[in-house]
């Protein structure tokens, strides 16, 4: 109960300040939508032999892919606020007090979840105009599906940040671990137009397993079990990242 | 109100083979009294920090044994935060957040809702005289108006006991008197308050008591004046930097400092700055003899001056070293 109340305290803080920074939320938005405009055009070409013959094909199979990509670098890059605050002495000042450590951290992780649901909402109208079509019941789907990602690459960023404490080892490490991830994921372009060993690699990704299921759902085949089995392993993860990064975040170090 | 018995930290620096165990605190022993104001003076490094944070829970003492409040610091931590407040050196605030909504969430953070976190946020306004900019985005706050705000913060829960990192390192003097005063404030309301200080004048007038501390251990303790009483005469400073007679070597104080150490009316001299300080019985008899022992060397000194012992010339005695080093 407590830890619940904490966690919605630190959430309601840390969202209220990203409110009162609309520029830096827009900012953010710019390159979400400068490649849902200028590279999803490109699907229409490239995907005709499978299918995508109009800009709504393209859009469909591009924009759940642009969803992972928003929550697998949004959340990598959430450990620069978590140094910066532990750096300000914030997270000092927190700590002295009774609160709940891992509604600290969950706060936080939540505060995150709740910035790219809402990028995400406004990519998926953008791109209407565009001729992307989706059902309400799988698009919502597909928002849970984001949220849990973006708590897993959160609770992975938290991970690094806690274990290098330092924002030049942060960037470099989250850059080397997502660029490879992003691209076996599939989400520029399908993994189906990669060659076979790129596929066999992109098995053992776990958010190509996510990708495939966002498609799914954009694609109005909720009952495929790829939606099931990627959001099951989003889930698994996180909680592991999650209980990981808790743990490293309670522990006698500052 | 706070007791420590061998308090000890070592921190674990590098990993693997390279690894080596820094001893940052090498077991402190003190107590502070209800209302009392007490000061650690040391240099940066000597482990006042390290102790302060030991006291605040935020690390685990790797040896030795507190109670604050009453409460045992190592069995019940969590006891010992609903009587504490704790100020550290690095502000602590959101620049973009405002001194109303950090105090307000500060409040709550101690488990208080949201109407009563309101009214305290309200009453810490007051009481600090943050009125003019409480609604104002903090990053535009002077620093003076900031430090006001982290112990507004500190105090918001009304903690029995206070804990201070360097009040007011940084603040132009103006706010350093201004925050002296809302620290002796905070004593009337029945606060003890514990702080951290690298600034002689800062443990001078505002402590009660003041624990010297150097490179992890305690090497003095006791008031200001008692601690000052232990030099007994006075201390004639020599000054060898002024202008003409400055070069980068400190010109002629290592000679000065080898004849004055060995003359029979100076108890001890010590180089400190390009300064050489006397201890002696008295200035009025020592001045005319040290500057007739100068001059018969051909030593021209920049200034001579005589003053009542400091805390400094207390660390030096003690240490062997000035704290304004």
């Amino acid at each position: 109960m407590k830890l619940v109340r904490d966690t919605w305290l630190i959430f309601q803080q840390e969202a209220g300040l990203m409110v009162r920074n609309p520029v830096m939320v827009a900012f953010s938005l710019a390159q979400p939508i400068t490649y849902l405009i200028l590279f999803a055009p490109f699907l229409k070409v490239v995907m005709v032999d499978r299918g995508a013959s109009t800009y709504a094909d393209a859009y469909r199979i591009y924009v759940p892919g642009l969803f992972v990509a928003m929550g697998l670098f949004g959340g990598l890059f959430a450990g620069y606020g978590l140094l910066s605050a532990l750096r300000a002495g914030i997270i000092d000042r927190c700590r002295v007090t009774p609160v709940s450590r891992t509604g600290l951290l969950l706060g936080r992780a939540l505060m995150h979840v709740c910035l790219n649901v809402v990028q995400a909402m406004v990519v998926t109208l953008v791109a209407l105009p565009f001729g992307l079509r989706v059902h309400l019941a799988n698009l919502l789907v597909s928002y849970a599906l984001l949220s849990v990602m973006v708590l897993l690459s959160t609770s992975i960023s938290y991970d690094i940040a806690l274990l290098v404490r330092n924002e030049n080892s942060l960037g470099v490490l989250v850059n080397t671990v997502g660029q490879p991830v992003s691209l076996l994921a599939g989400v520029l372009i399908p993994l189906v137009l990669a060659p076979m060993w790129i596929q066999r690699v992109a098995v053992w990704n776990p958010f190509a397993w996510a990708t495939d299921g966002m498609r799914a759902l954009f694609a109005g085949q909720i009952t495929q079990s790829v939606v099931w089995q990627g959001a099951l392993i989003m889930s698994g993860l996180a909680a592991a990242s999650l209980f990981w990064s808790s743990r490293l975040f309670n522990r006698d170090v500052s | 109100m706070i007791e420590a018995t061998g308090l000890r930290k070592s921190f674990r620096v590098g990993r693997g083979r390279g690894a080596t165990t820094v001893e940052a605190v090498r077991g402190v022993d003190f107590a502070v009294r209800r209302g009392e104001i007490v000061g650690f003076l040391g240099p940066n490094g000597a482990g006042k920090s390290t102790t302060l944070r030991m006291l605040a829970t935020l690390i685990r003492p790797s040896g030795g044994a507190a109670t604050i409040a009453g409460v045992d610091l190592l069995r019940a931590p969590a006891q010992v935060r609903r009587r504490i407040g704790f100020v550290a050196q690095a502000s602590g605030t959101y620049d973009d957040s405002t001194a109303r909504r950090d105090l307000v969430l500060q409040a709550r953070m101690h488990g208080l809702s949201k109407s009563v976190a309101q009214e305290l946020a309200a009453g810490a306004i007051r009481a600090f005289q943050l009125d003019d900019f409480a609604d104002r985005k903090i990053k535009t706050y002077s620093g003076g108006q900031r430090r006001r705000l982290d112990v507004a913060l500190g105090v918001i829960h009304s903690p029995q006991v206070m804990f201070l990192d360097e009040p007011t390192a940084g603040l132009d003097p103006p706010s350093r008197v201004r925050m002296w005063q809302e620290v002796r404030r905070l004593r009337e309301e029945g606060m003890t308050i514990f702080l951290t200080t690298h600034y002689l004048d800062e443990a001078d007038s505002l402590c009660d008591r003041v624990s010297i501390i150097d490179a992890g251990r305690i090497v003095a303790e006791g008031t200001p004046s008692a601690l000052k009483r232990e030099i007994s005469g006075d201390v004639v400073a020599v000054d060898f930097a002024a202008a003409d007679v400055a070069d980068e070597t400190g010109g002629d104080l290592p000679a000065a400092t080898k004849l004055l150490a060995e003359a029979p009316y100076v108890h001890a001299a010590e180089p400190v700055d390009g300064t050489l300080r006397l201890y002696d019985d008295s200035a009025a008899t020592a001045i005319p003899q040290v500057m007739r022992a100068l001059y018969d060397r051909g030593i021209e000194p920049g200034a001579i001056e005589a003053r009542r012992p400091s805390l400094d010339d207390v660390f030096l005695a003690k240490t062997g070293r000035s704290l304004a080093e």
